[in-house]
């Protein structure tokens, strides 16, 4: 590893303290960086890893939830006679038995586990039973009897905004005023001054279509009172700590007599980062009945616990110098957000806080509005509310780069807010490989070479982004530690390693795993990973916003390097006692000459002095007791000075380019993705394979959001908030005959704020895949499509709408969605900003 | 108490018969998972849309969720073999599908890959060297939301490559993974397709 001493260091006494890792470290990165197998693979392909829906307890019952038929309506009454004399039952719920308000956001707490007096989607759970089997379950939430008052849905953020004044138009109690879940408003620099200023003025209308998660496992929890009074909740989730608060203050249990324990998790991606009603109701039933009961949901509930991608509707104006200078980024966002609150708060400042870089400019205000629908909520989905906005950025900086005969990389690279800068809106920057990133794409992907044999029909668009390595703050305050790890050593010489972070497939336990044998010189198979199990393991905050690597990583760093400590010591003091090893060491022979490394203690200088690992850790424990230490995480102030200065804001940014090469059929108006180049600054990769797997899983999951993916609700007159398809064949998500071809390209800028100077991988290299392809298309065809997805009727309007002369009313596409009804039949460039 | 009767049924699978107790209509997803605790074999849609059930039957991929138990038990005509991901791999190692996709990196939460070994397993048996777009084909029924496939065409790529060559196949891999990342002259697909330039 080369030492990192970076300049212009203006933020360094914030954050961690990993000054030099050259100090720290024992400048061998043997374990660091290598293409190393998971700790978990060989138990995952033999099909022995076991997930929620795996685990049977003795006695288990099967819980079901009887679901909304409708979007809003009043309960007026429900009969659960009829379940509750079936044989077979043993016990039922409805929702006014927990009426305690919970939600993710502290300060948003507006869902209760199932409906109490009114529904407000469908598929909102009203009722559940727990039953002797799964067939028993079903009939018996069939035989519940639901007398609904139907009530006004509201379908849109358009009709969200003319109503909410009364009982009757108001989705959500919670809502201040209005439908409204969260308006932000935050201006830096004078934008309407700089935008009159500028010389060219570039805008466009953008929509970003909803989106959900559709992880291959469905959501799956095992509830199970004990007779000692203790719950055991088993739950594939992300955030196994704030189930465990939840589930404390939603039952009026004591925390410490509740037990979360995370198995494997079948892929979440944001989909399991809260509570859903099925973990606090088989926790009930298990209450009601003493017996374990299960809840596994169908598929189809899976789209309606959503908490997917938000729709946004976007007007965005960017001005710029005819130099190509940014000067100023006006952007108006509406949010649809569903039901409930969910993660809502956040996202609002999401969709405006992480706009502001690696391409910077002088002035900015955003507006962002999220409103409470009669539709499924809608909550954090890889990359948490700051994909869409990125969608439309990019586009615009295209268009700029355009007008002002600038080369796309160009104008990003002029632009680049810089190496431990501040961005307008006061975040503060570690490294950003900017200028690597986009070097790696050019070049990899023969750009100058394709674009001199260009013909029509076939293009290549670029676009960039940045993301956060975890949020500052917790989701509640406090002053604990983020995450913690706990390690012990064994006079076998294997190592365990306790820790509360969430392996959802990521890879957090491999991450871990590397960190210990890179510090403690164990190897890959002498490493135990424990993890997520709150009775067994310190707290981390869950697997979200790309926070498990760096804050983890620290505190496994932490915890290693207290026992390295002791172990080279040991070591040490047994050398110098001993009459061969003075053969190898020299006067000053220091602890630290001790390099612990592949199952071995050896002598830095001369490694014929060696012993194996396990000697060393009982030399070790003789000499200093019991071989156990802990590490936190914790990090520091940071942000902008102000209301929401600190959403958005993260020790470590990470920084990505797409380069889309993409053809479209005049003719069909279909696109095709022929492959797509990612080029993503993690930091430094722990392990390059999961870095790629990272990276090639998020361009993936943008490709299919520019092309395919839709949570389609219309035509809502008919439909009234029905979900059309919720089901995994018409919700379309990419087969391998859909997928591009995706080249994933590391690039590693070390930060001082991460652990090796890691920073994220996970939700980053998903942004600018998106508008990459948007620019890729423009490329090809010469139109700017703005409504995704990019379906082939958008498409076709849009080339026929080139073709006309005038805008024509009749290219427009013959979709029933309103939101749709635009479908970039005009350029872009030429709506008018309306404030 | 189920309202269902159960029936006895004998299953071949991975080479052992197995007596259970089922109700007729139960699939085989729900036999191998519940009655014999092979919980190997996943359910992610139980409708045949995601793959993650598929198993093999006398060699060829199967959607578990979609096929009645009793239409693959053993009678005295007949006697289906059924492979689940526990059967793939022996007392001498993992299936070189199993190991490919371990060292490739291909397993992110691992949730669809026993469906998906098996069906890269089934197109092993019929075709030694596949190409890339035969890969494709064969795993277009197991979806997946980790990778974006990429590792797994790797992982299929390289698993394909072992059983022909053995164990030294590092450069044939590197030539077939460069191979499956090309993308070809730039030229518009369409114009291609119609054999016309606008």
């Amino acid at each position: 590893m080369t030492a990192f001493m970076p300049k212009n260091v203006n933020f360094l006494a914030h954050g961690t303290t990993v000054p030099n890792p050259l100090e720290q470290n024992q400048d061998t990165n043997h374990s660091i960086g290598t293409r190393a197998r998971k700790v978990d693979g060989a138990a995952k392909a033999t099909g022995q890893t076991l997930y929620a829906d795996d685990i049977s307890l003795p006695g288990m019952l099967h819980c079901k939830i009887k679901r909304s038929t409708r979007a809003h309506a009043r309960i007026v009454a429900i009969n659960t006679a009829p379940a509750e004399t079936m044989e077979g039952v043993y016990a039922v719920m409805v929702g006014d038995e927990l009426p305690t308000k919970y939600g993710i956001i502290p300060w948003t707490k507006d869902e209760t586990p199932l409906a109490v007096g009114r529904v407000r989607h469908v598929g909102e759970g009203v009722a559940a039973v727990a039953a002797v089997d799964e067939e028993t379950a079903i009939r018996a939430a069939r035989a519940i009897e639901v007398t609904y008052e139907d009530l006004p849905p509201i379908l849109s953020c358009e009709e969200a905004k003319k109503t909410g004044d009364t009982p009757e138009t108001k989705v959500n109690d919670k809502a201040k005023v209005g439908n409204i879940t969260k308006r932000v408003d935050l201006a830096f620099g004078d934008t309407a001054q700089a935008i009159a200023d500028s010389d060219v003025v570039v805008e466009g209308n953008f929509y970003f279509c909803g989106t959900t998660h559709a992880a291959i496992e469905p959501h799956c929890a095992i509830g199970h009172m004990d007779p000692r009074g203790m719950l055991t909740v088993i739950s594939a989730t992300q955030v196994p700590h704030y189930l465990h608060r939840d589930l404390a203050w939603v039952l009026k249990l004591p925390a410490n007599r509740i037990r979360v324990i995370q198995p494997a998790v079948g892929g979440a991606f944001g989909g399991k980062s809260e509570p859903f009603d099925l973990e606090f109701v088989v926790a009930y039933l298990s209450m009601k009945c003493g017996r374990p009961v299960k809840c596994l949901y169908e598929r189809e509930e899976v789209f309606y616990a959503h908490r997917g991608r938000h729709p946004m509707d976007m007007k965005m104006e960017l001005g710029a110098t005819s130099d190509g200078r940014l000067k100023g980024l006006r952007s108006e966002i509406d949010i649809d957000g569903g039901a409930y609150a969910s993660f809502g708060l956040i996202t609002a400042y999401y969709a405006g806080q992480l706009l502001t870089g690696p391409v910077g400019y002088e002035n900015y205000h955003f507006t962002a509005t999220r409103y409470y629908t009669n539709k499924p909520p809608c909550g954090p989905k890889r990359g948490h509310g700051s994909v869409q906005p990125r969608f439309g950025f990019e586009i615009l900086l295209d268009m700029m780069a355009e007008k002002l005969g600038l080369d796309p990389f160009e104008i990003r690279r002029k632009n680049f807010v810089g190496n431990f800068q501040e961005t307008v809106n006061g975040q503060q920057m570690g490294t950003l490989g900017l200028n690597k990133v986009l070097d790696a794409v050019k070049v990899a992907s023969d750009w100058d070479g394709r674009k001199a044999t260009k013909q029509r029909g076939r293009g290549m668009g670029v676009a960039t982004s940045m993301y956060i390595s975890g949020t500052n703050y917790p989701i509640y305050p406090n002053q604990m530690p983020q995450s913690s790890v706990q390690v012990q050593l064994d006079r076998s010489g294997r190592a365990t390693i306790f820790s509360g972070a969430s392996d959802i497939g990521q890879g957090s336990d491999s991450v871990l795993a590397t960190i210990v044998c890179e510090e403690l010189g164990t190897e890959l198979g002498d490493v135990k990973v424990v993890s997520s199990d709150t009775d067994l393991t310190p707290v981390d905050l869950g697997a979200y916003s790309s926070r498990v690597t760096l804050m983890m990583g620290h505190a496994a760093q932490e915890a290693c390097r207290n026992l390295r400590k002791k172990v080279q010591e040991a070591v040490a003091e047994c050398w110098r006692d001993d009459e061969e090893a003075q053969k190898f060491i020299e006067p000053g022979f220091k602890p630290k000459d001790v390099l612990l490394a592949g199952g071995k203690a050896f002598f830095r200088y001369n490694t014929e002095l060696q012993m194996p690992l396990a000697k060393a850790f009982q030399l070790a424990e003789a000499a200093h007791g019991t071989l156990g230490a802990t590490g936190g995480y914790r990090t520091q102030m940071r942000g902008g000075d102000y209301r929401g200065g600190t959403i958005g804001s993260s020790p470590a940014y990470s920084c990505t380019a797409h380069l889309a090469d993409v053809s479209v059929d005049e003719e069909t108006g279909q696109i095709t993705i022929h492959k797509i180049w990612c080029a993503h600054d993690c930091g430094k990769a722990l392990n390059p394979v999961l870095v790629e797997g990272q990276i090639e899983g998020s361009t993936y999951m943008g490709a299919a959001e520019v092309a395919l993916e839709e949570m389609h609700y219309g035509p809502n007159p008919v439909r009234q908030g029905m979900l059309v398809g919720p089901s995994l064949l018409d919700y379309r998500i990419p087969t391998t005959l859909d997928t591009p071809a995706i080249e994933a390209l590391i690039v590693e800028e070390p930060d001082p704020n991460g652990p090796y100077g890691a920073k994220e991988a996970g939700e980053g290299p998903l942004h600018s895949s998106i508008p990459a392809v948007a620019n890729a298309i423009y490329d090809a065809v010469g139109i700017r499509l703005t409504q995704l997805p990019f379906s082939p009727n958008k498409v076709l309007a849009a080339l026929r709408a080139q073709r006309a002369p005038t805008p024509n009313p009749d290219a427009q596409p013959a979709s029933p969605l309103p939101s749709t009804a635009a479908a970039g039949a005009n350029d872009a460039a030429s709506t008018k900003f309306v404030s | 108490m189920s309202q269902a009767k159960s029936s006895l049924l004998t299953l071949k699978i991975n080479g052992q018969k197995h007596d259970v107790a089922a109700p007729m209509h139960h699939t085989l997803c729900e036999v191998l998972r519940y009655k014999l605790n092979l919980t190997g074999t996943k359910q992610g849609c139980d409708k045949g849309d995601c793959g993650a059930c598929t198993v093999l039957i006398d060699g060829a991929p199967v959607l578990s969720c979609l096929t009645v138990s009793g239409t693959v038990a053993c009678d005295e005509n007949r006697s289906p073999e059924i492979t689940t991901i526990e059967g793939l791999a022996t007392a001498s190692g993992l299936d070189p599908v199993q190991d490919a996709f371990d060292r490739c990196g291909a397993l992110q939460c691992g949730f669809c890959q026993p469906g998906m070994m098996l069906s890269a397993r089934a197109l092993l048996n019929e075709t030694s060297s596949p190409s890339l777009q035969q890969i494709r084909k064969a795993l277009s029924g197991n979806l997946c939301r980790c990778t974006g496939y990429t590792k797994i065409l790797e992982a299929c790529l390289m698993a394909a490559i072992e059983e022909e060559k053995g164990g030294d196949s590092e450069e044939a891999y590197e030539a077939m993974r460069k191979d499956a990342l090309a993308v070809g002259p730039f030229v518009p697909v369409s114009n291609k397709k119609n054999g016309k330039t606008q």
